[in-house]
C-alpha cells in the first residue's frame, strides 16, 4: 500500500522512538486513518506486516479504540460530548439537533458522505461546555445556533 | 486557543506561563525556562528526590500519592533501561487542565519529565497524550523539535555530558488508558488492559524496565518546585498537600474555567466567589468534586477544603481537578445514568465485575430514568455497586461504582419519585419510554 | 527452593518460595474457585472468583496472583467472601442466556458448578440479555458467544501452548468478544484445545454437539492409533445399532503423557470408525468377485490354501505384511505367527525409522533413550529433522512447553523453516540431505563441515555451536526419518560425549515402534535378535526355519517371478501406501485383513473385516519407547480384532494353539474388553477376582496372554505390570536389546502424513476431510466493531 511521504516520514521516526516496533502501533493506526479515511482491510494487512504482527492482533487494537475504525465515515466526523458537564449544559439538546439537522443517527452518514455523527464520552472541553470536535477541531461553549454555523462552515469548505 | 479565565484568588504556578506564547522556545527561556533542568543537573538524584517528597507534591492524576515517595521506589540499579512516562491521557469527565499545559506550556512537562529522569536515574522520557487532543500532539512534537535543536535534549545535555530522549506518543480513544497500567500497555501498542499487580511499574513497567508515570500536572510542577524549593511549594497547601491545583469548573457555575488555587482551597467559595454561583437564579444542589469517579457531595456538604485528606475525611475524594456543578433542575436519576454509561462504554472488559456490572447498571438505571424502575431495582443499584467496590481487576470498578452508591445513598428521594409509570420530574415533556420486554 | 510458611483457614503451611497462593491452597485440599486461572498459562486476574482474605490487606485479594509471602495469614471462606464470589456468578448469569439443557457443556460446566455452589439462584437482572448469533469457525469449532464468560483460557491455551495465536479479543467492556483469526473463522491447527479448555459451552466441537448428554456415555482411557507419540485420549462411547460407537475424544482427566493435550486427530478422528464404508462381513472372491461370506468359511479357505502353500513349496513361498497399527501383541503374535506357523521370515511392514539401526547404535548403552515426559523436562534439546508440529503434535507440545515453562535450550538443524524455530535457541536451516553430514560432524569429523558451511553459517559458527552442543548436559536428541544407518551411529556416537544425553528416533504410525520393537522384520526378531542369532527364542521357537527372510521389495520380486504363492496382509496398505504394483498380487492367493477395501484388499482373494485400535485391547509403544495402554472402547459387529483372527487361522491351520498363544498362566486376564463386554460384567469379575487374590483364568483370544510372553522375551520390555494396567506410561529401552542390524537405507519410506492426514485411515475421516476443505475458505464481510 501508498501512503505519503509525510506518513512515512513519520512512521519510520516513529519506529526509532522505542525498543520495540510494535509500540508504534496506537499512533500509527491513527495516523493512517487520517490518511485513508478508514482502516481497510489492506491497511490493516500492510501494517499487520510492517510490524510483524498477526491481522488478528492489529484488529483486536483497533477494535479497543474508540477513535479508530474499520468502516468508512463521512468527510467531517461530528462528535458531540453528552459526558456530564456538557449535559448539564445543553450537550443532549445539541446531539438531538445534530441528527435533526444531519438526518442521522449515533455513528450515521449522510448521505452524500460529507458528515458522520458520533455521540462521545468526555473530550476534555468540560469547562467550555457543551462542546464538539469535527475531525479534530474543538467546537466549545456551544449554542444550537453555533453549531449550526459550524456545520455550515464545513459544508462550505467541501464545496469549494 | 481555549478561552482563559482568572480570578484574584489564583496563585499562579503551573499557569504562570499560561497566555504568554511560551510555546515558543525563546519566549520560554524569557520566563525562567530551562532554568529548573540546568539547576537539577547540579543537584544529586537523591536530592532531587527528597526536595520533591518534602514539597508535599501529591499525583494530580487523582489518586493523590506523595510524588518524591513514588520516585523513591524505582531501584537504584537495574539491568533493563528505566523510564519516565508522563500520562497525558486526560480522559476523566469534568476535567480539562492538562490540555491547557500542554497549550500553554509544553515546555514545562519536558522539563518536569526531564527532572524525574534525573531523580530516578533514567535517561529516556515518554509523553503520552489522549488521541482527541491532536493539536496538542503537534505543539508536544514541536516543542521536543525544539529543545532537541538547542541541545536541551539528546547527547549531552547543557554540555553536562549526560543523555536525555523525550518522546511523544499518541492514543486513540480509550479512558482506561489513564490507568497507569494500561497506559504502559497501550503505549507498548496493546489494547489498553491493566497489569497484575505487583509488580508496580516503578519496579516493573514499559518493556519491564522500572518507570515513573506521573500526570502532566505532577510533572509541570516539578520545574516550579526545583526552582522555588520545597518548603515554598509545601507552604502554598496545607500540611502534606503541597503546592496549588488546576481546577476545572464546569456545569452550572457562572464562570466556568480552568483556575489555579492553592491546595485547601474551600469548595464553597470556589463555587460562589471563584465561579460567581449558580446562575438564573438557581440553587445548588450537588457537586462532584473531582471528576466523575469521586463519590458526590451535596449542597450541605460543599464547606470543605480542598486537598487530599480533608476530601477524604469528607467522604470524597479530590481527584483530577474536575468540579461539576449540579444545581436543583438537574435529575440525579439522569445524572448518575450518564455516568454509568460512561464507564460501561470505556469499561475494558478485562473483569467479571467491572464488565458485567456496568452494563447491568446502565441497562437498570436506563429503565429506570424512563419510567420502568421498580421499588426493588433501587436497593438492586446499591447491591450491584457495592458488589463491584473493591473487587474489581482495576480501580475503574470502583469509579463507577463510587458515585452510584453516593448518588443512591444521597438522593434516594429521587429515585422514588421515578418509580413505575412516573415520568422523570424533570423533563420538560416528561416521557414515559416502554417498558423493558422481559420486566416481571 | 526454601520453603515459605503460610497460614490458611488455620492450618500451618509450607510451600516453595514463588507458589501461588491459589495453588498452596489446592496442595492442602482447600479449593479456591476460578475461571481464568489455569496451571501453566499466563496469569489473568480476570475472573476474580479466586478473592480470598489476606491480613494486613485492606481489600480481598486474587488467590490466583498472588505469590505465597512468609507469614501470610490467608482466610479462604468467610461471608464477606461467599458473598464476592456469589456476586461474579450472578453478575456472569445477568447476561448469560441459560440454555443448559440444550448445552453441550451441561452437567460438564464450571459455570454450573460456581452457581451451584455459591447459591447465586435469585434473578436480579430483569433487562433483555445481549444476544449474539452462534458462529461456526471451522468443521469441529463453535461458538456461542452469549455463553462465553470471557476467562481467556482460550486465547491463552492456542497462543502460549499451542503457539498458533488464532483467537483474540475484540472490542472491549461489554462488547468484548472472543475473535478468530480470520474475522469469520479460524485458520489454525484445529486442535480443538479451546474447545476442551473452555470451562463452559461457549466453544464446541463440531464432531460432538448436540449429539448425547455427558452422563449418558461411557469414558474409555486409550491411545491414539494416529501418530507415533501415543496421546492418551478418553473415548466416550454410548450403544449404536452397530455396536457401541464413539461420540467424542478428549482428555479431560490429563492422566496421560500428554496432560491437557491433543491434536486434531487424537480429538477428532476417530469417526473413521463409523464410516458407511467399514467391512463387517468377510468377503472371498468367488468368480472372481468379492463375495460376501462367512468367517467359518473363510478360515476354513485360509487354513487350507497356507497349509498347500507352506507343505508344498515351502514356507518362503509366503509372504507378511504388518502393520504399524496393530497392537504390539498383534504384532508380536503375527510374527511368531509367520515364523512357526507358516513357517516363514518373509515378513515386513511400511518401514518409516531405522529403528534397527538405532538398536544397534544404542546397544550396550543403557538410559539412552528419552520418554515422552522427558522431552517436556530436559534442560536442552537437539532437534534434527522431522517437522514435529506437522508429524508430532506432542512431542512438538513438549518441546515448546519446555521452553516456554523451563527455559529449555532448543536447538534446531531443519531444511525448511520449521514452526519450531520459534522457540528455538539456535535455529540453522541445512541443505536437505545434509543431516547425515551434520551428524558426522557432530561426531567429531571435522571434513564434514564443508557441506554445512553456507552464506548464513560459517564454520566457525559451526564450531563453536557444536562446541555450546558438547557443553549441555542431559540434552534430548531428536531425530527424523532424514538419518539412517549409520548417520545414526554417528549421532550417537556424539551424544555419549555429552552427560546423560538421550536420543529419541521419529517414526510416523501409532505402533511404528511396536512393528519394530516386535520383530516385524524379516531378519530381526522381537527386541531385534537376529534371525540367525536368535539366542533364548531358539530354545522357545525350536521349530522355526534358520535363514533369514524377504524384505517386502524382495517379497514383492519374488511374487511377480511367481515363486511367492501366498500373502498375508495385516492392517497394511502397500498398494496404495508404498506404491507396489498390483501385478506382484496377482498370481498368488491373497489375503487382506483390514477395515477397508484398500487398494490392497480390493485385489485379495479374502478380506477379513478387521476391528481398529479404538475396538480391541492391547498395547503400543510410541516412538519414544512409551509403552501404553489400548482399551477397547467402541465396537463394530461383525468385524474381529487382528489377534482373534490371526489365532483362528492358526487354528485352522491345525497349529497347537497353546504353543502360539500361553494362555491360562498369566497374572492377569483380559478384562473383557476384547471380548466385547461392554456391559462391564467381565469387567466387574476381574475387579472381583483381583481383589479376593484369585487368578483369573485367560482365553487364548486375550492379548494380555501373549504380553507375558512379550515381556519374558523381548528386552526393554520388562516394565511394571501393575502400573501399566493402572493406566501408566512405563518407557521401554531399546539398550538391552539383540543388536539390531543395518539394513539399506532405501527401505524406509516416510508416511508424510501432516496433522491432517493419517495413512489410509485418514481418508476415512469425515472430519479430517472437511477440516482440509475449509482451509481454502475466504472471509465474509466483518461485523461492525462495538460502538
Ligand atoms: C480508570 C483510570 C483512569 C485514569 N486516567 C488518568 C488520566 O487520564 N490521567 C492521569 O494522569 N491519571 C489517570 N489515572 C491515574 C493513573 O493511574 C495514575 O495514578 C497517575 O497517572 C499517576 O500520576 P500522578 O501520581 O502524578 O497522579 C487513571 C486511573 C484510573 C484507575
Ligand atoms: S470461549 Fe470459553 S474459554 Fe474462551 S473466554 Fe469464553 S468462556 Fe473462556
Ligand atoms: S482465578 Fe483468580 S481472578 Fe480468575
Amino acid at each position: 500500500m501508498k501512503f505519503s511521504d509525510q506518513f512515512e516520514q513519520r512512521f519510520a521516526e516513529m519506529l526509532t522512538h522505542y525498543p520495540t516496533k510494535r509500540s508504534v502501533l496506537v499512533p500509527t493506526l491513527l495516523f493512517v486513518q487520517d490518511e485513508v479515511g478508514y482502516l481497510s482491510d489492506e491497511v490493516i494487512e500492510e501494517i499487520a506486516q510492517r510490524l510483524d504482527l498477526t491481522e488478528l492482533e492489529v484488529r483486536n487494537v483497533i477494535s479497543y479504540y474508540s477513535m479508530l475504525t474499520t468502516r468508512p465515515r463521512g468527510k467531517y466526523n461530528v462528535q458531540v460530548c453528552t459526558n456530564i458537564a456538557c449535559l448539564l449544559r445543553g450537550g443532549e439538546e445539541l446531539l438531538e439537533h445534530c441528527e435533526t439537522k444531519l438526518g442521522i443517527g449515533h455513528k450515521g452518514t449522510t448521505a452524500d458522505g460529507l458528515f458522520s455523527l458520533e455521540e462521545v464520552e468526555c473530550i476534555g472541553a468540560c469547562s467550555w461546555a457543551p462542546a464538539a470536535q469535527v475531525n479534530y477541531d474543538f467546537h466549545e461553549n456551544l449554542t444550537v445556533h453555533k453549531m449550526d454555523k459550524v456545520l455550515d462552515e464545513y459544508k462550505k469548505r467541501a464545496t469549494q | 486557543m481555549t478561552d482563559l479565565v482568572s480570578h484574584p484568588d489564583e496563585v499562579r504556578v503551573v499557569s504562570k506561563r499560561f497566555g504568554k506564547g511560551a510555546t515558543n522556545i525563546d519566549r520560554y527561556l524569557e520566563l525562567d525556562g530551562y532554568k529548573a533542568v540546568q539547576k537539577a543537573l547540579g543537584m544529586q538524584p537523591d536530592v532531587i528526590v527528597n526536595e520533591v517528597k518534602n514539597s508535599g507534591l501529591r499525583g494530580r492524576g487523582g489518586a493523590g500519592f506523595n510524588t518524591g515517595m513514588k520516585w523513591s521506589f524505582v531501584p537504584k540499579q537495574s539491568a533493563k533501561p528505566k523510564y519516565v512516562l508522563c500520562n497525558g491521557d486526560e480522559s476523566e469527565p469534568g476535567t480539562c487542565k492538562d490540555r491547557l499545559i500542554f497549550e500553554h506550556d509544553p515546555h514545562a512537562v519536558i522539563e518536569g519529565v526531564m527532572i524525574a529522569g534525573f531523580a530516578v536515574g533514567s535517561t529516556t522520557g515518554y509523553i503520552y497524550i489522549r488521541g482527541e487532543y491532536r493539536y496538542l500532539l503537534e505543539i508536544m512534537q514541536k516543542a521536543i523539535g525544539d529543545a532537541y535543536a538547542r541541545g536541551f535534549l539528546g547527547k549531552n545535555i547543557f554540555g553536562s555530558g549526560r543523555n536525555f530522549d523525550i518522546y511523544w506518543h499518541g492514543g486513540a480513544g480509550a479512558y482506561e488508558v489513564g490507568e497507569e497500567s494500561a497506559l504502559m500497555e497501550s503505549l507498548e501498542g496493546k489494547r489498553g488492559i491493566p497489569r497484575i499487580r505487583p509488580p508496580f511499574p516503578a519496579v516493573v513497567g514499559l518493556w519491564g524496565g522500572p518507570t515513573v508515570i506521573n500526570n502532566a500536572e505532577t510533572l509541570a510542577s516539578v520545574p516550579h518546585i526545583i526552582l522555588g524549593g520545597a518548603d515554598w511549594f509545601a507552604n502554598l497547601g496545607p500540611p502534606k498537600n503541597g503546592g496549588t491545583r488546576l481546577f476545572c469548573l464546569s456545569g452550572h457555575v457562572e464562570r466556568p474555567g480552568v483556575y489555579e488555587l492553592p491546595m485547601g482551597y474551600n469548595l464553597k467559595k470556589m463555587i460562589y466567589e471563584v465561579g460567581g454561583g449558580i446562575p438564573n437564579g438557581h440553587k445548588l444542589k450537588a457537586v462532584v468534586p473531582g471528576g466523575s469517579s469521586c463519590p458526590l457531595l451535596t449542597a450541605d456538604e460543599v464547606d470543605v477544603s480542598m486537598d487530599f485528606d480533608s476530601m477524604m475525611k469528607a467522604g470524597s475524594m479530590l481527584g483530577s481537578g474536575g468540579v461539576v456543578i449540579c444545581d436543583d433542575t438537574t435529575c440525579m436519576v439522569k445524572f448518575a445514568l450518564r455516568i454509568m454509561k460512561f464507564y460501561r462504554h470505556e469499561s475494558c472488559g478485562w473483569c467479571i465485575p467491572c464488565r458485567e456490572g456496568t452494563d447491568w447498571l446502565e441497562k437498570t438505571l436506563t429503565r429506570f430514568h424512563s419510567g420502568g424502575g421498580l421499588k426493588k431495582d433501587i436497593d438492586n443499584i446499591q447491591y450491584l455497586s457495592e458488589n463491584m467496590l473493591g473487587r474489581t481487576f482495576c480501580p475503574l470498578g470502583d469509579a463507577a461504582a463510587m458515585p452510584t452508591i453516593s448518588i443512591v445513598k444521597k438522593f434516594r428521594k429521587e429515585f422514588e419519585d421515578h418509580l413505575q409509570g412516573r415520568p422523570c420530574p424533570f423533563e420538560k415533556e416528561g416521557k414515559i419510554e416502554q417498558l423493558p420486554v422481559m420486566a416481571v | 527452593m526454601a520453603d515459605v510458611n503460610i497460614t490458611i483457614d488455620g492450618k500451618k503451611v509450607a510451600a516453595p518460595a514463588g507458589t501461588l497462593l491459589i495453588e498452596a491452597c489446592k496442595n492442602v485440599g482447600i479449593e479456591v474457585p476460578s475461571f481464568c486461572y489455569y496451571p501453566n498459562l499466563s496469569l489473568q486476574g480476570a475472573c476474580r472468583m479466586c478473592l480470598v482474605k489476606v491480613e494486613k490487606m485492606p481489600k480481598l485479594q486474587t488467590a490466583c496472583t498472588t505469590v505465597i509471602s512468609e507469614g501470610m495469614i490467608v482466610t479462604t471462606n468467610s461471608d464477606e467472601i461467599h458473598q464476592a464470589r456469589k456476586s461474579m456468578v450472578e453478575l456472569l448469569l445477568g447476561n448469560h442466556p441459560l440454555d443448559c439443557p440444550v448445552c453441550d457443556a451441561g452437567g460438564e460446566c464450571e459455570l454450573q458448578d460456581m452457581a451451584f455452589s455459591y447459591g447465586a439462584a435469585e434473578s436480579k437482572y430483569m433487562e433483555p440479555k445481549n444476544h449474539k448469533e452462534e458462529q461456526q469457525w471451522s468443521p469441529v469449532v463453535y461458538f456461542d458467544r452469549p455463553r462465553c464468560i470471557l476467562c481467556y483460557r482460550c486465547v491463552r491455551v492456542c497462543g502460549e501452548g499451542m503457539d498458533v495465536w488464532a483467537l483474540g479479543v475484540q472490542n472491549r467492556g461489554v462488547s468484548s468478544i472472543i475473535a478468530p483469526n480470520r474475522e469469520d473463522h479460524l485458520q489454525c491447527e484445529e486442535c480443538g484445545m479451546c474447545i476442551d479448555i473452555c470451562p463452559v459451552g461457549a466453544l464446541t466441537s463440531g464432531a460432538y454437539r448436540y449429539k448425547t448428554r455427558p452422563w449418558e456415555m461411557k469414558h474409555v482411557g486409550t491411545t491414539c492409533t494416529h501418530c507415533a507419540d501415543g496421546c492418551k485420549t478418553t473415548l466416550a462411547v454410548r450403544r449404536a445399532d452397530t455396536g457401541m460407537e464413539i461420540v467424542r475424544g478428549d482428555n479431560r482427566d490429563k492422566s496421560g503423557i500428554n496432560g491437557d493435550f491433543l491434536c486434531i486427530k487424537g480429538r477428532y478422528a476417530f469417526d473413521f470408525a463409523h464410516h458407511a464404508e467399514r467391512l463387517a462381513q468377510p468377503l472371498i472372491r468367488k468368480e472372481g468377485r468379492l463375495t460376501p461370506s462367512t468367517w467359518e468359511e473363510a478360515f476354513e479357505l485360509i487354513g487350507r490354501r497356507f497349509t498347500e502353500i507352506r507343505d508344498r513349496d515351502g514356507g518362503q513361498a509366503i509372504g507378511v505384511v504388518g502393520s504399524n497399527r496393530t497392537t504390539n501383541e498383534e504384532s508380536y503374535l503375527l510374527q511368531k505367527f509367520s515364523r512357526l506357523v507358516l513357517q516363514t521370515h518373509n515378513i515386513d511392514h511400511h518401514r518409516t525409522a531405522d529403528f534397527p539401526a538405532f538398536a544397534a547404535a544404542l546397544s550396550g548403552k543403557p538410559d539412552s533413550t528419552a520418554s515422552m515426559r522427558d522431552v517436556f523436562n530436559a534442560p536442552a534439546i537437539l532437534l534434527i529433522g522431522s517437522d514435529p508440529t506437522e508429524q508430532h503434535p506432542l512431542l512438538a507440545w513438549q518441546i515448546r512447553n519446555n521452553v516456554r515453562l523451563h527455559r529449555a535450550r532448543l536447538y534446531v538443524f531443519n531444511s525448511q523453516a520449521i514452526k519450531l524455530r520459534r522457540q528455538a535457541t539456535a535455529f540453522m536451516q541445512i541443505s536437505a540431505g545434509m543431516e547425515g553430514k551434520l551428524a558426522a560432524f557432530l561426531s567429531g569429523e571435522e571434513s564434514s563441515v564443508e557441506a554445512l558451511v553456507s552464506q548464513a553459517i560459517s564454520r566457525d559458527a559451526w564450531i563453536a555451536l557444536r562446541d555450546k552442543l558438547r557443553s549441555e548436559q542431559g540434552l534430548v536428541i531428536i531425530f527424523g526419518s532424514e538419518l539412517r544407518g549409520s548417520d545414526i551411529s554417528s549421532l550417537v556416537k556424539f551424544g555419549s560425549g555429552i552427560k546423560e544425553a538421550k536420543f529419541v528416533c521419529l517414526g510416523d504410525y501409532s505402533n511404528s515402534r511396536g512393528a519394530a520393537d516386535m520383530g516385524l522384520y524379516p531378519d530381526l526378531l522381537p527386541g531385534y535378535h537376529r534371525v540367525t542369532d536368535a539366542g533364548k527364542f531358539h530354545d522357545h521357537w525350536v521349530a522355526m526355519p534358520q535363514a533369514a527372510g524377504l524384505t517386502l521389495p524382495a517379497m514383492v520380486d519374488s511374487a511377480t517371478a511367481g515363486k511367492l504363492k501366498g500373502w498375508y496382509v495385516v492392517g497394511a496398505n502397500p498398494i496404495g501406501r508404498l506404491a507396489i504394483d498390483p501385478f506382484a498380487f496377482s498370481r498368488s492367493f491373497v489375503v487382506a485383513q483390514d477395515m477397508f477395501l484398500t487398494e490392497t484388499a480390493v485385489i485379495a482373494d479374502v478380506v477379513l473385516p478387521a476391528a481398529n485400535a479404538y475396538e480391541k485391547s492391547g498395547t503400543f509403544t510410541n516412538t519414544c519407547g512409551d509403552l501404553q495402554l489400548v482399551k477397547k472402547a467402541g465396537e463394530l459387529t461383525g468385524t474381529k480384532s487382528d489377534f482373534e483372527i490371526i489365532v483362528r487361522i492358526a487354528d485352522a491351520m491345525g497349529y497347537d494353539i497353546g504353543k502360539l498363544v500361553p494362555f491360562g498362566r498369566g497374572i492377569t486376564a483380559d478384562m473383557g474388553q476384547s471380548r466385547g463386554a461392554q456391559s462391564g460384567e467381565a469387567d466387574r469379575h476381574a475387579v472381583w477376582l483381583e481383589a479376593h487374590g484369585l487368578e483369573p483364568k485367560m482365553s487364548p483370544f486375550d492379548p494380555m496372554a501373549i504380553l507375558d510372553e512379550i515381556q519374558r522375551l523381548v528386552l526393554g520390555y520388562e516394565v511394571s505390570r501393575m502400573d501399566l494396567l493402572a493406566g501408566n506410561d512405563q518407557h521401554t529401552t531399546l539398550s538391552g536389546g539383540g543388536g539390531g542390524a543395518l539394513h539399506d537405507p532405501n527401505l524406509i519410506v516416510p508416511a508424510h502424513d501432516d496433522l491432517f492426514s493419517s495413512g489410509t485411515l485418514g481418508r476415512y475421516s469425515r472430519i479430517l476431510n472437511s477440516v482440509i476443505e475449509n482451509r481454502h475458505k475466504q472471509p465474509e464481510e466483518t461485523e461492525v466493531a462495538a460502538d
